[in-house]
Formats: structure tokens, sequence, C-alpha cells
């Protein structure tokens, strides 16, 4: 019996590893299975800037406005100017140096790619990855076409949104400069410090906390 | 001190006189039939048996101890925030329900038989786990904070919201129980282009960031536990990703892909949001770390001085480049400061929790923490932040704040200048 088991023990564990050194190679664990390409397709949906990953597709801001109208307008206004605290989509050029800086798609986004990607994966709200690609590409032409960034008539597509230069593209800084204060490896004030101790503000008298 | 009778009299002097002569906002609610040398209620019936609360969950006296929002913040109650009662917790542990939640399309409902998260891209084997595919990996169990790039974010021009929880509870530190990526990634394998990754959430956001490959092999997860239990369906159930003492808004809740690629992907949350706009119009971008802050949670606006004599102070620090170092605490606007007590443990990129004793005669206080961590970086002032950042930045303001402890003992948080 004992020696039945250990024979058969052997041919399993020979099996076994004949299995794992074909599949694993290089695993580790020999954990999780192999994505299909057709997996992949269904869940890789993010676009980059150059363009890498936009779908087959195009679109019009002539043809946008439409759909934008029925799937946008109710939140953001027919011309992307925002409804309630809904966002604006539009406007806001030349105040990101004020002191009630405007960021919309038009003012501040640096890449068309983001917001085919975005609205893409994300809009409607509460309703997404229902719009077509071709009805994203409208909609993206018509936002850009409202920011003044193309014509009416201009077809954006998967060939040609990753060479849309945006208003801001330039407007953002890299790498982070951080720490930016300069208190750093200092042996910080205990005693007498200079500190200025005057009251400026109170939040009570701002009252905008919510209530009990 | 040795407890000798002349001790023991004196002790009780003192709590006689914390109890009636010196309260201040204090009333004394107490039912007097449940006080010595009456017998309580509660003590001649038996009380709930076994089962009857099978989960459990706190004594229906703590029902204030709830999250809370702001609504006027946000448009919709679906992509929001609320924030947790950071003045009403003790040590560091967060409890789970108490987690402040941040949702971008609600609460994704995921049956966990049905959960994949798939690694494609610059991998040599493009692969799909299961959650009992990560769970048979090697597990790790660890505590970090997480904080929201925002925190604070309503106190840039000045003290706006009158209370702790507003100011600072977007914030949260729980022991996580989950796989390292730089283990997972054995599996798939890495190209030596692959320098990004982008984490992907499945819930109706798609919530999408670009991580460096640095950070995702130096200590990022892959965690189905939180505390002890699963993951809570509002912090990412049943998976998500963790990057230690970087911004919350990385951290992708109900995760269901990691790409792998040679560059930035320029997401909507690290582009048109999560970048720091300075006064020039220029904006910062991929600034990511949590840098050191702390906060003192008693007393504070929700947690005034309820009596004159011995208080104690509490509060927590935390730093998202490593341990805290020290914590001094001003009760006079910043003029003179002492060094708190720390409680162990003390661990990297967690919450830390500090306490300072003092004496409170009915006086005026100004009351202030400062972090120091393991760098050498001190917790700045909200004039040093502005000097350099602007005042629009709404993001990774990490400045020390003000309470105010008026003399009847009522506190508010206000700006100095």
């Amino acid at each position: 019996m004992y020696v039945w088991v250990k024979i058969v023990s052997v041919l399993l564990l020979t099996t076994l590893i004949g299995i794992s050194s074909l599949e694993a190679s290089d695993r580790a664990f020999n954990l999780g299975s192999i994505a299909t390409s057709q997996q992949v397709k269904g869940w890789d949906i993010d676009v980059r800037p150059d363009g890498v990953g936009a779908p087959i597709g195009s679109g019009t801001a002539f043809d946008g406005e439409e759909i934008f109208a029925e799937q946008c307008a109710s939140c953001h206004g027919d011309f992307g100017e925002g409804v309630d605290r809904w966002p604006e989509l539009v406007g806001g050029e030349g105040t990101l140096n004020t002191h009630d800086p405007l960021k919309t798609t038009g003012s501040y986004w640096p890449y068309a790619s983001t917001m085919f990607d975005y609205i893409y994966r994300a809009m409607p709200f509460g309703a997404s990855q229902s719009l077509s690609y071709d009805e994203t590409y409208q909609i993206v032409a018509y936002l850009l076409y409202m920011n003044d960034i193309i014509d009416d008539d201009f077809v954006l597509s998967d060939q040609n949104i990753g060479s849309i230069k945006m208003p801001n593209q330039d407007g953002f800084l890299l790498p982070d400069p951080r720490p930016d204060v300069s208190n750093i490896n200092s042996n910080p004030c205990m005693e007498n410090c200079n500190v200025p101790v005057k009251i400026i503000g109170k939040a009570r008298d701002i009252d905008v906390t919510p209530e009990e | 001190m040795k407890f000798s009778r002349r001790n023991l009299i004196k002790s009780l002097a003192a709590l006689g006189s914390v109890g009636f002569s010196t309260k201040v906002l204090a009333q004394d609610k107490s039912n007097p039939n449940n006080l010595p040398p009456n017998l309580p209620e509660w003590t001649p019936d038996l009380g709930a048996g076994v089962d009857e609360n099978p989960y459990g969950s706190p004594s229906e006296f703590e029902s204030n101890v709830i999250r809370r929002n702001v609504p006027w913040l946000t448009a919709s109650s679906q992509s929001s925030v609320n924030f947790t009662p950071l003045q009403d917790l003790e040590g560091i542990v967060t409890p789970n329900g108490l987690c402040f939640e941040r949702h971008h399309g609600g609460v994704a409902e995921i049956n966990p038989t049905d959960y994949r998260l798939m690694v494609n891209g610059l991998v040599n084997r493009e692969m799909i786990f299961s959650i009992e595919d990560l769970k048979r990996f090697p597990q790790v169990n660890k505590f970090y904070f997480l904080e929201c790039a925002a925190n604070g974010g309503m106190e840039w021009k000045g003290a706006q919201l009158n209370g702790c929880q507003y100011t600072f509870g977007m914030v949260h530190n729980v022991q996580y129980t989950g796989v390292k990526l730089s283990d997972l990634l054995r599996e798939t394998g890495l190209k030596p282009k692959a320098k990004w990754v982008l984490a992907e959430g499945s819930d109706t956001s798609g919530m999408t960031r670009s991580i460096p490959i640095e950070k995702i092999l130096d200590d990022c997860l892959i965690v189905w536990a939180m505390n002890g239990e699963a993951l809570r369906p509002e912090q990412g159930y049943p998976a998500r990703l963790v990057v230690p003492g970087w911004e919350g808004n990385m951290w992708i809740k109900w995760i269901r892909r990691l790409e792998f690629g040679d560059k930035p992907y320029m997401t909507r949350e690290e582009t048109s949001k999560y970048t720091d706009l300075l006064t020039d119009g220029k904006a910062r971008m991929f600034t990511w770390v949590m840098e050191a802050k702390s906060v003192v949670t008693s007393p504070s606006p929700e947690k005034p001085i309820l009596y004159k004599g011995t208080q104690q102070l509490r509060g927590l620090a935390w730093s998202g480049k490593g341990k805290i170092k020290r914590v001094d605490v001003s009760l006079d606007g910043g003029k003179n400061w002492r060094t708190a007590q720390l409680h162990a443990p003390i661990m990297t990129k967690s919450l830390v929790r500090f306490t300072l004793p003092f004496e409170w005669r009915g006086e005026e206080l100004l009351i202030q923490s400062r972090a120091m961590d393991e760098t050498g970086y001190v917790q700045p002032y909200i004039q040093d932040l502005q000097k350099i950042r602007g005042k629009n930045s709404i993001y990774h303001n990490n400045s020390i704040a003000t309470w105010l402890v008026s003399k009847s003992g009522k506190v508010d948080n206000v700006r100095l200048g």
C-alpha cells in the first residue's frame, strides 16, 4: 500500500513539475491565467496624448452639437456653460493667473486625448461607456470648437487626436519641486518665537459649516 | 509617586474640585437614580444575548461618531466626499465604517466571484487574476495612512470650516492585507521599456491614474482586507491599490486593470484635477507625495474644554515620506512650544498618536501642532505655502492649523496673521 502511494505521488509530482515547467517558465508562483487578446481589447480603453489607444472613428463639431444637447447639456448646459454646480466646459481663457481661475477643457486641459478618454470611460454621468466611438469624437470636436480650438467642419479622428495642440498644453510644471519650503533640517524655534498671533479670520464668521 | 493615604486624599480632593467648582461648558445630565449609592437601572435585568447583533455595532450612545459631508461642496452625492470624525477617535486605527469616502461615480457593487484583475501592456505575459488567485500569493499586513490630496483644501484662503472633521478628516489609517505588486508582477514579467503603470478602476467613473514603475515596485500593494476583514464596498471591495504615502486619488478602488507603458497616460485625474495651480497660471503636475502634517484632535471645534484643570491634549501626525520623528505643541499661537509624547507603534507612512497633558485655568489659548518627519521636514505655516504656491492650489495644504480656545472653553478654527 505504502509503496503504491509513493509511486503514485512520484508520478503525480513528475507530471506537475512537467506541466509547470512548460507553462510557467520564469513565473514564480504559477498563479493567474493568460489573458487573450480579445479579453484585453475589451478592457483596454485608455487613450494617450500621442493618440496611442484611440479607437477607430471620427466626428465633427457640427455633428456633435445634437448629441451634446441630448447627452451632456442637462448638466453642462447647451454651450458648456455648466448648470448649477456641474462643471463649466467652455471659456476661462486668461483666468488661470487671477484670483478666480476658471479651469475648463479649453482653458486648462492639456490634451484632447484626455477629453476622449474621460468622456468615453465616464460620461454621461451614470451611463458610462454607452457612447459610440464616433459619438465620442463628435462630442470632443464640439467642445474643441466651442473653445475656439478647431473649426466646426474639422473631422476629429483616431488619426489626428494625438496632434491637436491645446492652449494650455505647456501650462504644467515637472518635476514636483517639493519640499519647497525652507524649513528642512532646521531646528524649529521653541521659545519666544517671532510669529504673528493676531486672529485675522474665524471659520465661525464665514458660517458655511454644516449644522448638526 | 507612592500611593500613600495622604496622596489618595489629595487626589480625591482634586477630583472633587474638577467635578464641581471648575465646570465651564459641561452640563451634568446624569440620572441621579443610576449614581452611587443607588442601583443602576441596567443591573437587575438580563441584557441582550449573543447573536442579538451578529456583526456588532457601536453603542447607541456613540451615534454621533459618524462620517459627515459638506453638501455645498459637490453637485451630487455620487461624486463627492465625506470626512472621518478624527475628533472622536483614539489611537491610530480608523474603524472601517468611519474611513472617509471619496467616490467619482458612487460605490460599485461587485460580487467577488466575478472580480478580475487584468495586467496588460509592456509585460511578458498579459494575465488575469481572480480574487482567489490574489489570495494565494505571499501576503503582507501593513498599516498605512490614506490622505486625499484635497484634505484641508477649503482652508487655503482662510479659516473656512469650523471643525476638525471638515478640515482634516480626509485621512484614515488602517491595516491592509494584500500582495506586493513586485510579487504579483513576477507572474507577468516586465518588458525593459515599461516605465509607467495605468491603474484603472471598474466603477462607473473608470478612475485612472499613472504611476511610475519605481513606486509600483517599491511598496505598492493590491489589497483585499482592511483592519482584519474584507475591504468595505466604499473602500474598493473586493480589491484596491495601495500607494503608501502618496495622494489618495491614486489608490484606485475596485481595481480592474494595470497597464504598463513607456509614458504617462495623462488622465483627467492627473491633468484637469490633482494639479496644483500657482499664481502665475502655471500648474504643478504629478505632485504625489503627502508631506508631513499633524492636527490636534482634542481640544478642537467639536471637542470644547468642559472643565478647568487637568487636560489631555491629543492629536495625530503623519508623513508620506517615512516616520514621524517629533511633534511640538503650542498653546500660545506658536510663540512657545513643548514636545508632545509620541505613542508606539511609530510606523512609516502611518498615523502616529501624540498626547500632551496641560493645565487650563480658563485663559484664552491658541493651540497649534507641528510635525517633523525623519527626513528633517518641518510642517509649515500656511503663509510659507502661500508665499510659494499662492492661494489657488486646492491640493496639498499640510499647514499648521490654529484652534482658538475661548474663556468659556469653546473652540474655534481661526487664522492667524
